[in-house]
This record gives C-alpha cells, structure tokens and sequence, in this order.
C-alpha cells in the first residue's frame, strides 16, 4: 500500500492552449478542435499517432462522443472526465497514468468549457434532484467565509487582511496584462478593488476568478520515448489528487483558514517528487486563485508561507513576476479566466513555457537555478473539496 | 376535566409600521403596527412555529391529533398539517388534519378540539392581505398560534373548558374566491346589524350553557374581522371594558383564522389561577367559548409569548412589504432559478428535511449534519443514532453576505453555526439583516420555505438571532 507517483516515467512532448475569452464566435466543438490542432503541432504529431484520449469537460457536454465527433477520432478510445475545476488536471493525471502503465504509447488529454452559452454569469450547476435542503450559496459567497476567520484566528485586522487579498488581484492582473491568451488584459490596484461594491461578504466582483470559453491540451508519452518528439521535454515528477469528504461543513474543528484537501496534496506530491523544501525548489507555481482570499489561504497550504504569514508575504510581493516564487505568472484564474474543464490545463501549459524559457519576455520569471514547476487545482468550497498537485520538471532524476 | 394544556404563538419578526402607508400614498394606512411574516414564511411554517411553543410549555405531553386550520393554506389537496407533523416529529400515528377556508376554521377546530377526546394539538395560522392602502392591509396581521387541548390525565390543565353558546346564520358579509390577491365585503353597516342578534344570542346561550352570569365572566375576547362589530356590539353584552383582552390589533393585527387562538394564547400567557374566560368569534355567525383558568396555571411557563415576542419585533419598509406580498415586483438576480426539490429524496429524509435530526456516531460522539450511515472520526458504519437538533441553539463561527446567489428576497445572509454540545452545518439566517450577523452571535432553529420552484414549497431550517426583551 502506498502512494508511489510515476516520477520520471512520463513526459509532456506538446501542448497547446486557446484565447480564453468570451468566444461569442466559437462553439465548444471549435474550441476543442483549436486545442487539440495546436498541442498536435506543438508535439509535432498527427492525431492518429495519438492512442487514447480523454476529455475533460464540467458542464458543456457529455461523454467521449462530445471530443471524438468533432474531431473524427476513429476507433480510439475517448473518455470523458468530470471532477469539478480540477477536471482538466483529472484528464491528464489519468491518460499520464495509462502511458506510465503501459496500455498506450502516446495520449492526449483535452480539457474545454464553453460557460458562455447558458445565459447567466457565472457557473450554474447541473440540477441533480435532491432533497432541497442544500446550501445555496455561491462559491463567491463560501470563499468569503475565509477572511473573517482568517483575521480573527491570526489577531489581523480585517481591513489589512482584505487589502491583501487585493493585492493579489493586482498582481494577477498584472501578469494578465502580459498574457496575450488572457481574458483580462488590464491592470487594476488594489486600492481601486477594496472601493469597488461587496457581492459576497468583503468580496467584490475583481476578487472572483473571470468566467471564460476556452480549450487547453496535453501530449504525453513514456519518458524514455520523449526523444523521438522532442529534445525539450517537461517530466511528470509528481501527480497528487484528494477529495475530501465535505468534514469542513460538519466538524467544529474546522476553522477556514485552511484548506486541508490541499495541504494533503501537497505534501503527497512532495513526497513523490522527494521535495523537501518547496520554497528553494519550485521555480514558478500555478494555483487555484478562484477568489483571491483561496491564493491566501493555499500559500500557506502548499508550504510556500508559514502558517498567518502569507498576506505579509503578498503585501512584500514574494510572488509577483520579480518576487522570491512567482506564483500565477500568466494571470491565474483570476485574469485569464477559468473555463473550468480547460484550467488545470492551462495552468500546466504556463509551466510548459516557463520552465522551457517559451513564455513571453514580458512575463518571464528570472533564473533562479530551481528546475521545478507545481500546479496546484482545486473544486469545490473550503472544507469540501477536491484537491490536484502536480510537479513537473524538465531534467530527468 | 378537560382543557388547554399548553399554549403557543407565533408573531413574526418584522412589523409594518402602519403611518408608512400614508406616507407613501398619501392615504391608507392607521396608527400602531401589524405583523408582517418574512417571504420565507408561510401558514405552513407560522403554524409549525406556534406548534413547537405549545409543545414546550407542556413538557412531556404528547398529541394524539394535529389539526391546522388555514384561510390561506400553501397547499390545497396535499395537507399542510403533515408538514408541521414532521416538523415537529410526531409519530405516524397521530393523525394531521386541514381545517382549511372559512375564518371560523380555528375557532371551530379548537371548539371541537374542547369536546372531542385525546390529547389535540390545535394549530391556527393566516397571512392576511389587502390591496395597498386598503382597510385590510394595515388592519390584517401575519401569525399563528396553537393549543394542546386534552383531559387531565393527558397532562396539567391550566384552563377547563367549561362550554359554549353558538348562533349560526348565513349571509355574505365578507368573502374571497380561491386564488383572489384580496378579500371583498358588503357595505360595512350591514354586518354591524346582522352580528349584534347573533352575538347576543351566542352570549345568551354560552351563559345558560355554563350557568353562569354576566357579572361571573372576569375577562372577555372578541375576535372578528368586522371591526365595528367587535367594538360597538361586544359593549352591549354587559362586560366591563376593563375587562376586555386586547385583541392584538395594535400591536399584531387581525390574524383571521388564528386570530381566537391567539387572543386567548395571550391572555393564558398572563393569566391567573380562577379567571373566567369567554372567548368570542365572530365569522358567519358567533360562536362562544367559555374557559376557567385553574390551579395548574400559576406554574405555567410559555416558551416565548406573544408579548414578548411583541417586545423584540424590528421594522421593515413599506416597500419590503409590498415586494414580499408581490404587490411591487422587483428585479430578482439574473440567475437561474433553483430546481424543484425531489419529492421521492424529500421523503426519504423527512427527518433531516422537515425534523431537523441529525445522527450521533455511537462510537465517536461526532454530531453529523445532515445524518450519515458512515462516520467522518473512525469510520464506523450503521452505528448512528438520531440526534434532534430543532431546539439546540448555536454560534455563528463564520458568515458572510451572499448578493449574487439565487433568494426570493437577496442578499442571503449565510453562517456556518456550532451547535451547543456538538455538530456543525452551513445555514442561512433568517430575519436577520446583514449588518446584525457577527461572529459569536447567538441562534436558533426555524423551520422556514427557502423557495418555491414549479409549485413545490421547499421547506428546510434555518437559524435565526436568539432575541430577549431583556
């Protein structure tokens, strides 16, 4: 029994990412197509060199059918994967998984989300019939819980605490701003958010992550195979997943200001990767900024702050661009927008371009000596969630 | 000897100040204040209220009988009374009746009530409407009450019944279609001469009935719709007016059907041992109830009465009231609506939905909410036992303002609440604006409707702020 990872047994040969925006102008199917022909040309592949394929989708279309009809996938295997917002992290840790077994050669997973279409801002759930006595809040409205707890737990002023959280919008914007696949392109201060109107608890609209369409796509074979595509690969070092088991909503205990589905990822992934300090390791992170007071709260969980030390080490600026671990370096969630089946993805797709020096001048992080990339994606609320770390590299060993 | 055992009323929070009327329209409007029920109360859950207190104030007694007697049920065809059933937990084999319709319902179910045999839980509730600047929007008033009638051996009777004088007559002096937004009247004098014989006639009968005299009735209730008829006939029946109960109107307003029940509730709330009460209803004819308060009542405590729940009312804006009653329509939130709940996941945890039971791990202690077949602390199966929240009170650890989220009336103000002794669940707080929610503060359960979705009421708890006149 064990968690044994398949660190170095996997390589990422081609990815490819749409806009995310609203594409008024674009289907789900397009989008899919966009994905996928771009990561196939990345890797430097034909589609019917690809084996297998999953397809990461939350709410715009069920089964394989919806990624092998568009794109005539003929007498391969697709399967569809739904597991919240880590969705599109899902895809690619179970095709990676099918590569490192040995089943397949080569696989693609494909995750796309068309959100625009339902008529409504925001995400709406698909009604399952229940007994009616579920919570009703929004995600905006859970996440807000964590600023009041957090200020009272550490003895911070609720002000300062939630000026913090600004800061991180600004620096999300920020990067966004350098990000031409961005959904929001502007920068914005955290002055300017903290004037804006509340829409749930001390959180306004800027606080919450930008409701996007858009498609991302990952190219995986055996690592010892990744030669035949590409002298440039990334290594998975380590694929972590927890779902928890909703203890937050019914365990005195929990105290929101941490989310333990995370940290257990974390420390999962770290073990599998043989991290043992994450801060000296990891070069650049891509988390799961939903709403900024979650970046807060998973700075802490991912051991990259001591425990009520991470909104000072926002307010220093230890992961804007120029900061000690740039954390969302093209915009996270927050500025390019969270198609929910394509975000763990494009969180992976950022880390393909940092670590193999592909990002943009203007966003590049600076060359720190550290070889290591983490995803960190998350679903759900705080204290119900499910939680995906994953570590890549670009080194062998 | 058979009796009240227990008494309860329910005034809901919020009050219209009656003067925002005419401020707003230039006319309508009175003095004093009527009770408003929040748009996430119904009869259903006013009743439900009323029921719990009545329970409470008779420990240990347990209703063979539930009837609820409504002129503005939630339902028709399905019985509403099932509804407080379950909420109050009471077995399968006490029945739940509607008494639904005419105003005279509740008078008559607790008249029936004093007659019958077996411990019977009484229940009246109204929501009473008018058109705005209308006589019967600000003489009207939202509530409930409930009464635990039965026999000595049931349990301690604080009030014998000790009999009654009726005087029916048909005639359309007050009357509403199904579905109608308001309630229409014939010219106002006719009913002030068409009541006068009947409530002498009633008097007359009740008295001979109780061999009593005029001068032996220590305290009379008059209960009616028909203003002038309460005020200027009931002076002819000899009673002192210092011997007259406030019916409420000031303070609640006219509860309709429940409006008798919680006269009296209010009265027995206060009242001491040896008063002789009549109660009298005016609606399609009188009807007199004739009740003497006995030892047992100086040990009487009710859960919350209607005075003090008079006492710890806040106000709302005349057009809170106008939206809530759907007379203003306002912009809802551009999101979809919520779905129907299920009726076949609804009934399989009535306990959880409508009872608010929880279950404790038998190994653990842990408290789970909703109630679970596995336990979160060491993994037990099938080792729970049921756990009765709905009077547990509890603290708001966190909150926040939802402004985005589906309500019929937004924001949703949301708290996660641990319960004294144990178990945690994420609620909304009901009658509490956003700017009275802190960590720390203090709640209680409330059976509530958090919407309505393709005509089904879903019912579920909520808490709200545990409130003290003192």
């Amino acid at each position: 029994m064990g968690s044994h990872g398949i660190k170095d047994q996997v390589a990422i040969i081609g990815m490819g990412c749409t806009p995310f925006t609203e594409h008024w102008d674009k289907s789900l199917d397009d989008l899919i197509i966009d994905a996928a022909h771009a990561t196939y040309a990345s890797a430097g592949i034909a589609q019917e060199q690809v084996d297998a394929f999953w397809f990461g989708t939350s709410q715009s279309a069920a089964s394989g059918l919806a990624m092998g009809g568009p794109l005539k996938i003929h007498g391969k295997p697709v399967t569809r994967v739904e597991n919240y917002c880590t969705t599109g992290s899902e895809a690619m840790r179970n095709a990676a998984y099918a590569v490192a077994s040995g089943a397949y050669d080569v696989v693609m997973a494909l995750g796309a989300e068309k959100v625009k279409d339902g008529g409504y801002q925001g995400l709406n759930a698909f009604p399952i019939p229940t007994d009616g006595t579920q919570r009703t809040l929004t995600a905006a409205g859970m996440f807000s819980l964590i600023l009041p707890a957090y200020a009272e737990k550490f003895g911070v002023d609720e002000d300062e605490i939630r000026y913090a959280v600004a800061k991180i919008a600004e620096k999300n914007h920020f990067n966004g701003a350098r990000n031409p696949l961005a959904q929001f392109r502007r920068e914005t201060s955290a002055e300017q958010i903290c004037q804006m109107a509340a829409v749930a608890g001390r959180l306004s609209v800027f606080d919450c992550a930008g409701v996007a369409d858009g498609a991302a796509a990952v190219i995986m074979c055996r690592a010892e195979d990744a030669h035949k595509y590409t002298d440039d690969a990334l290594y998975v070092k380590a694929l972590s997943f927890v779902a928890g088991t909703g203890a937050g909503s019914l365990d005195p205990e929990y105290d929101y200001t941490t989310l333990p589905e995370c940290k257990w990822a974390a420390d999962d992934a770290y073990a599998q990767a043989g991290v043992t300090s994450p801060r000296d390791e990891i070069a650049v992170a891509e988390v799961h900024d939903c709403f900024t007071p979650t970046e807060l709260v998973l700075m802490e969980d991912l051991g990259f702050s001591d425990p009520g030390q991470a909104w000072q080490d926002v307010l220093d600026g230890a992961f804007a661009l120029d900061g000690r671990l740039p954390v969302n370096s093209d915009g996270g969630l927050k500025a390019f927008g969270h198609p929910v089946g394509a975000s763990g993805l494009r969180m992976l797709y950022e880390i393909w371009l940092q670590l193999r020096g592909e990002a943009p001048e203007e966003r590049r992080i600076a060359d720190h000596g550290r070889k290591l990339g983490l995803v960190h994606n998350l679903g759900g609320y705080p204290g119900e969630m499910v939680s995906f770390v994953g570590i890549y590299g670009t080194k062998l060993g | 000897m058979r009796g009240i055992i227990g008494v309860g009323g329910h005034v809901p929070h919020h009050r219209l100040d009656r003067s925002e009327v005419a401020a707003f329209f230039g006319k309508g409007g009175g003095r004093g204040q009527r009770a408003v029920a929040s748009y996430d109360e119904d009869t259903t859950t006013m009743g439900a209220a009323a029921a719990r207190r009545a329970l409470a104030s008779a420990p240990g007694v347990s209703p063979a009988s539930l009837w609820f007697s409504t002129s503005t049920p939630a339902y028709l065809e399905k019985t509403n009374a099932t509804t407080i059933h379950a909420s109050l937990r009471l077995g399968p084999s006490v029945d739940a009746l509607d008494f639904g319709g005419a105003l005279r319902s509740g008078a008559g179910a607790l008249r029936t009530a004093l007659t019958a045999g077996g411990p019977t839980l009484v229940v009246a509730a109204d929501q009473r409407d008018g058109l705005a600047t209308s006589s019967d929007e600000v003489a009207g008033g939202d509530g409930a009450a409930a009464i635990l009638v039965g026999d000595a051996a049931d349990g301690p009777v604080i009030a014998e019944y000790l009999g009654c004088g009726i005087a029916t007559d048909e005639f359309l002096e007050r009357w509403r279609v199904p579905g109608a937004a308001r309630s229409r009247s014939w010219e106002e004098r006719f009913g002030e001469v068409t009541y006068g014989p009947l409530m002498t006639d009633a008097w007359e009968a009740a008295l001979a009935a109780t061999g009593l005299g005029v001068d032996d009735i220590d305290r009379l209730a008059v209960a009616g719709t028909h203003a002038r008829a309460v005020s200027r006939n009931a002076r002819r029946l000899g009673v002192a007016d210092d011997r007259r109960i406030d019916d409420l109107s000031g303070t609640v307003g006219n509860l309709g059907t429940a409006h008798p029940l919680a006269v009296l509730t209010a009265a027995l709330e206060t009242a001491s041992p040896g008063e002789t009460i009549a109660l009298m209803t005016l609606a399609d004819g009188v009807e007199v109830m004739v009740l003497r308060t006995t030892d047992a009542i100086a040990d009487f405590a009710p859960a919350r009465s209607i005075a003090e729940q008079i006492a710890t009312g806040g106000s709302i804006s005349y057009a809170q009231f106008l939206s809530w009653r759907g007379l203003v329509a306002v912009e809802p939130p551009n999101r979809p609506l919520p779905n129907r709940p299920s009726a076949a996941a609804s009934h399989r945890r009535d306990d959880w939905k409508f009872g608010f039971v929880g279950s404790r791990d038998r190994s653990t202690g842990m408290i789970h909410l909703p109630p679970a077949r596995v336990s979160e602390k060491g993994g037990a199966v099938d080792d729970m036992e049921p756990v009765p929240m709905a009077e547990t009170p509890g603290t708001v650890v966190s909150f926040t303002i939802d402004k985005l989220v589906y309500s019929p009336s937004p924001p949703v103000v949301f708290a996660v609440v641990d319960f004294d002794g144990g178990g945690r669940a994420p609620l909304e707080l009901a009658d509490c604006g956003p700017d009275e929610v802190e960590i720390g503060l203090r709640v209680e359960p409330t059976f509530r409707r958090l919407f309505t979705a393709d005509e089904i009421h879903n019912y579920f708890w909520k808490v709200q702020p545990v409130r003290s006149s003192e």
